[in-house]
């Protein structure tokens, strides 16, 4: 039977999203509160992938834009995202919330 | 209110483009503006959907849902661009043999028109629900915001609109036989870009991989949200540091569309150079 590989493979497709899931499970955070990141750098690893977590305090939404890092994502108002980033070469990374350009700036520092 | 205007102007470009585009690959086709216009309100109606469920799409796919969303919006309208290209290869032909002297009119009548109403529509939807979500943010933050809104919005739009409605007075004055061709590689390139950033999207959720992160990186030189970057970026598909992968899906998007469209276009003489042009624009 042509299907009784389908199974296997989705197995083996969780096991091998598990072990990747655990091996980025180094998480960094940063939260908006009023149109701002705290904090406004972040010191992260080099080389290696991470999750970053955002959490957006306010009310509003806000969208998470980088084009040093190549990540763009909607962040919903008292609401959290996470953003899988990395490897990263060292060096510092800008990013800003989208939405409120004026005051929601901050960089990454990959070490 | 410029920062808004701004914003605004950078989200509708990209829709205000394709719509440019759309109407000047279907010159001549009977009611084409309504069903450009479905695809507007179609698109206007989703964005005001997808940005009321924002919460539930980004905490969707273990918080992946935005990625996969956006990957898959872009992807169907890929499918439908290629569609569209490939119909029109195997038909457009085919009328121009019988008809050759009856109107455009007569030759749209069949024309899946639904297929470039939906493009539109995917277009809108896209860049409008963050527009919307924009919005509902600066008119959430105070009722004195109001004015400021309203005016940023209006700028922004005008300017969107008046781009691509030169674009679009551009296009025109190319000559009708030619225009065809032109539009033709012009959906041909938009249907790559698209492609490409469904990539960099899938990339971002970590379901494809980079295979390089940057081939160049122009972001000194040509940043991706400049005026230039994000014209070229929804025209030519142009990123300034672009993904291994991005490459090679848009090198295969445009492979693929030119050989469906020449096998499905017959071979005939393709060694005239309008000859092939016409397939790859559809018209006769």
């Amino acid at each position: 039977m042509a299907r009784s590989w389908f199974p296997a493979l989705i197995v083996a497709a969780a096991a091998a999203f598990g072990t990747a899931a655990r091996a980025q499970d180094a998480g960094f955070a940063l939260t908006i509160k009023d149109h701002r990141f705290e904090p406004t750098e972040l010191q992260v690893p080099a080389g290696k992938k991470f999750k970053l977590r955002v959490k957006n305090l306010d009310a509003t939404p806000e969208e998470f834009d980088s084009s040093d890092l190549r990540r763009e994502k909607v962040i919903p108002g008292k609401s959290e995202a996470t953003i899988l980033i990395g490897p990263l070469k060292p060096g510092t990374y800008k990013f800003i919330g989208e939405f409120h350009e004026a005051t929601a700036k901050g960089t990454l520092v990959a070490k | 209110m410029l920062a808004t205007a701004v914003i605004v102007l950078r989200e509708v470009l990209e829709a205000a483009l394709v719509v440019s585009i759309v109407l000047a690959a279907t010159r001549g086709v009977h009611r084409r503006g309504l069903w450009v216009g479905y695809g507007v309100a179609g698109g206007t109606l989703g964005a005001l959907v997808v940005a009321a469920f924002a919460e539930r799409l980004a905490a969707a796919a273990s918080g992946l849902g935005q990625e996969i969303f956006n990957a898959s919006v872009l992807g169907v309208a890929v499918i439908m661009l290629g569609w569209h290209q490939i119909w029109m290869s195997r038909h457009g032909r085919q009328m121009a043999a019988e008809l050759s002297s009856v109107g455009a009119a007569v030759r749209g009548g069949s024309r899946p028109l639904y297929v470039l109403s939906i493009v539109v529509a995917l277009a809108v939807l896209r860049e409008g629900s963050e527009l919307v979500l924009f919005l509902y943010g600066i008119a959430a933050s105070g009722p004195g915001q109001t004015r400021e809104l309203g005016s940023g919005f209006a700028l922004g739009l005008i300017g969107g609109v008046a781009l691509s409605l030169a674009m679009y007075l551009g296009l025109l004055r190319i000559p009708a036989k030619r225009l065809f061709t032109v539009t033709g590689w012009l959906i041909l390139l938009l249907a790559a870009g698209m492609a490409a950033q469904a990539a960099a999207f899938l990339v971002q959720a970590d379901i494809l991989p980079p295979i390089g992160q940057a081939v160049w990186d122009t972001s000194r030189f040509l940043p991706d949200d400049s005026l230039v970057g994000k014209l070229l970026h929804t025209l030519i598909g142009y990123s300034a540091k672009p993904y291994g992968i991005q490459l090679g899906i848009y090198v295969l998007t445009i492979g693929l569309m030119l050989a469906l469209t020449r096998i499905v276009g017959g071979s005939g003489d393709g060694s005239r150079p309008d000859r092939r042009a016409d397939r790859l624009a559809g018209q006769g």
